[in-house]
């Protein structure tokens, strides 16, 4: 998307080519983008240290999502693309330190899932969130700058 | 260019990655799904997540701890197999794409820059760029390399980046397959870079080398370019835009050729100083005064015919073409039939040049004529160094060869600057001075091509010498550099050339005079002298010994023993 950030770019700045095709690349992109910010809410959403609030399969699917996204961000040698790159970066390691809490508190120590614990899961996700509601703010920044 | 290999590399594995992801998150996701059983065979409820993370983990990576904790149920087992071909999938196919990348001709391209880059970017000694490895480039950066010089090359053709690859260098050689007429590869090879000394134009083609020397002039002013050209135009292009030294092979060895006609023995000098240091000085041959016939008029014929026709040396060119200028006698033919020669007077003339740019059709030439007028002095050009087993078992007179030519000038310009200076001297000077130097050179070198150097007498390449005359105020005579500093009783085999003070040039300084901070010497002699005379330059305590004749001494032993004597060749000044 980066990459055809510049080609679409050209084709702005021509008279020629007022439209910018569709492209499935951007499609795909955009996609992990929003759904790893819409994940990441749905598991976020609820009192912060009620366990029945907050399902575990969907920090799975949170984390899968977000990895996904941080991989279709590599390669990206613009400014912009750094960026991108680097708050999924940030939200990875903040839903992973989530799992990791949740782990140990179920499997290693046995305290299972405790507002105590509950709370620092959540937490984490939501800084997570945080990352990724400005990977979308940044998403937006980008369209909205291509469709000058 | 390190970025851009990780970025390249990162853009290239992004889907593998994603499929292994989506595999493992599928393969977790159904072991968190599927029911296991206990050991009595009542169902449990399936695995958390972290079981199921962590025995994908151990089962796609194939190391296979068996069904931990528990074993599996028959739905379980179901679904670990669908699991592990899964991933054997996912892991070679992105095993695959990175051998693939890895091989990839683009990726092997940068990385190769990247590290030359890199490996150019760290040289701290230093250097020159050498454009073009072919023969001469070749002949150069081994020669460099034997002066331990550093040499950073750039070469084209691929198979030669490898040969020289393998070639037994003292210092690595850095080399790059790239076109040296594209700037940015100048600009790699460390046009710009601060122990960068020069850049040698030395490719076979008289466009491309114009270019480098106009790149560089450009972009780096300080340096110093040394262009290689053949065509005439082209040299004087180079001239125009302030070119250090062209080297024009073909019109170097035609002026050769007529100064050796007119004076053997300023030829003799020229030969012993420019040539390849080391080498066994070659028997002397003496071009003859009389008609000489010229085979070929192309741009060497060009040039040979013009220098000979300043000299005032009568000659014949035999050539193909019909339309010559019409000052030039001229006969319509091939120097390889004997008719030609005949026509051309080949039975009175003293000496022939076979100046074709074709190495069989030469030595055609030279062996009819021989065959016709066995008297005769033969030139030959020899165009490429691979035909020189011909050329060896011919022996002619004098072969001409572009490349040792172009070489042996480059050298002299990187490791004498002085030298051409000298050169344009002993052009005015008489025969009979030049035949006197040459023997002289000879006696001391034994019979072998003298070393030719340069020394400032400046702080960095002379320090002790510097210290004497700027610190202790001494009147320093030029002997003292010539005696040996293991027995100052003998004097080195070596003989000051040229002495350039302000600008002033003195010829052959004697021995009593007196140096100044700052001169500019040539000297020529054999290679231990060389390192002998450097001992002096450099060590305090060498440089008493030959001044004072007293060994180096101690604070305690200086203190103890009488003040010295100024020594002879010494004095110092009052005040």
């Amino acid at each position: 998307m980066l990459s055809s950030y510049a080609v679409a770019n050209r084709a702005a700045s021509s008279p020629a080519l007022e439209t910018v095709p569709m492209n499935l690349e951007k499609v795909v992109f955009g996609f992990f983008i929003v759904l790893a910010a819409t994940l990441n809410f749905g598991f976020f959403i609820g009192n912060i240290d009620n366990p029945v609030h907050h399902h575990i399969y969907e920090l799975f699917a949170a984390i899968v999502v977000n990895l996904i996204a941080t991989v279709l961000k590599f390669g990206d040698r613009t400014q912009i693309g750094a960026v991108h790159l680097s708050t999924s970066l940030v939200a990875d390691l903040q839903l992973v330190a989530a799992a990791c809490v949740w782990a140990i508190a179920v499997h290693v120590t046995g305290e299972g899932m405790s507002p105590d614990v509950t709370t620092s899961v959540v937490s984490l996700s939501g800084g997570a969130l945080f990352a990724n509601v400005v990977s979308v703010v940044l998403l937006i920044v980008e369209t909205v700058m291509l469709r000058r | 260019m390190n970025t851009s290999v990780f970025f390249l590399a990162l853009r290239r594995v992004r889907v593998p990655l994603i499929v292994l992801i989506v595999i493992y998150a599928v393969s977790t996701l159904g072991l968190t799904l599927i029911p296991g059983i206990d050991a009595h065979g009542q169902p449990t409820p399936p695995m958390g997540f972290f079981h199921a993370f962590y025995f994908v983990s151990y089962t796609a990576s194939t190391i296979g701890f068996g069904e931990i904790p528990n074993a599996f149920s028959d739905a379980q087992r179901m679904w670990v197999t669908v699991c592990i071909f899964l991933s054997v999938i996912g892991w070679s196919y992105s095993i695959i794409s990175l051998l693939g990348l890895v091989q990839d001709k683009g990726f092997q391209q940068v990385l190769m820059s990247g590290r030359f880059r890199r490996r150019v970017r760290h040289l701290g000694e230093p250097f020159y760029i050498v454009c073009g490895c072919g023969e001469t480039g070749m002949l150069i950066a081994r020669a460099l390399d034997r002066e331990g010089i550093r040499v950073v090359a750039l070469e084209r053709d691929d198979a030669r980046v490898q040969e020289l690859e393998l070639e037994d260098f003292n210092a690595d050689i850095l080399v790059m397959c790239a076109d040296a007429a594209q700037p940015l590869n100048l600009l790699m090879a460390g046009l710009k870079h601060r122990s960068c000394r020069g850049v040698l134009a030395i490719t076979d083609d008289d466009a491309a080398n114009l270019s480098v020397a106009i790149a560089s002039r450009l972009i780096n002013p300080g340096l110093m370019v040394v262009a290689r050209v053949a065509n005439p135009s082209i040299e004087r292009n180079m001239m125009s835009f302030g070119t250090h030294y062209v080297v024009n092979h073909f019109e170097k060895f035609a002026d050769y050729l007529a100064q050796a006609i007119q004076s053997p023995s300023w030829f003799r000098l020229v030969d012993l100083l420019t040539g390849l240091p080391g080498q066994e000085v070659s028997e002397r041959h003496d071009p003859p005064v009389g008609d000489w016939v010229v085979c070929g008029y192309g741009l060497f014929g060009q040039a040979v015919v013009r220098n000979l026709d300043r000299h005032g040396v009568s000659l014949t060119v035999i050539a193909p073409e019909l339309h010559l200028p019409v000052s030039v006698r001229h006969i319509v033919g091939h120097g390889m039939e004997a008719e030609p020669l005949r026509q051309a007077g080949i039975e009175s003339a003293v000496g022939i040049v076979a100046g074709s740019d074709n190495d069989t059709n030469n030595l055609s030439i030279a062996m009819t004529a021989k065959e016709i007028n066995s008297e005769l002095f033969v030139v030959v050009r020899q165009n490429r160094v691979a035909n020189e087993v011909l050329f060896d078992a011919y022996d002619a007179d004098f072969t001409m060869v572009p490349s040792r030519i172009v070489a042996r000038e480059c050298m002299a310009l990187i490791t004498s600057p002085l030298l051409p200076r000298f050169l344009r001297h002993i052009r005015a000077w008489v025969d009979e001075s030049a035949a006197t130097l040459a023997s002289q050179l000879e006696e001391l070198c034994g019979h072998r091509v003298p070393l030719v150097w340069s020394v400032r007498l400046n702080a960095s390449e002379a320090p002790a010498v510097h210290r004497l005359l700027m610190i202790a105020q001494a009147r320093v005579a030029l002997g003292i550099l010539r005696r040996d500093p293991a027995d100052r009783q003998r004097s080195l085999p070596l003989l000051p050339l040229l002495l350039v003070r302000d600008g002033r040039d003195q010829e052959m300084p004697g021995d009593d005079t007196v140096l100044h901070a700052g001169d500019d010497l040539l000297f020529a002699g054999t290679r231990a002298a060389r390192f002998a005379q450097n001992l002096t330059l450099d060590n305090q305590n060498a440089l008493d010994y030959v001044v004072t004749g007293d060994d180096a001494q101690g604070l305690l032993w200086r203190c103890l023993s009488p003040r010295k004597r100024p020594a002879d060749g010494v004095t110092r000044q009052a005040g």
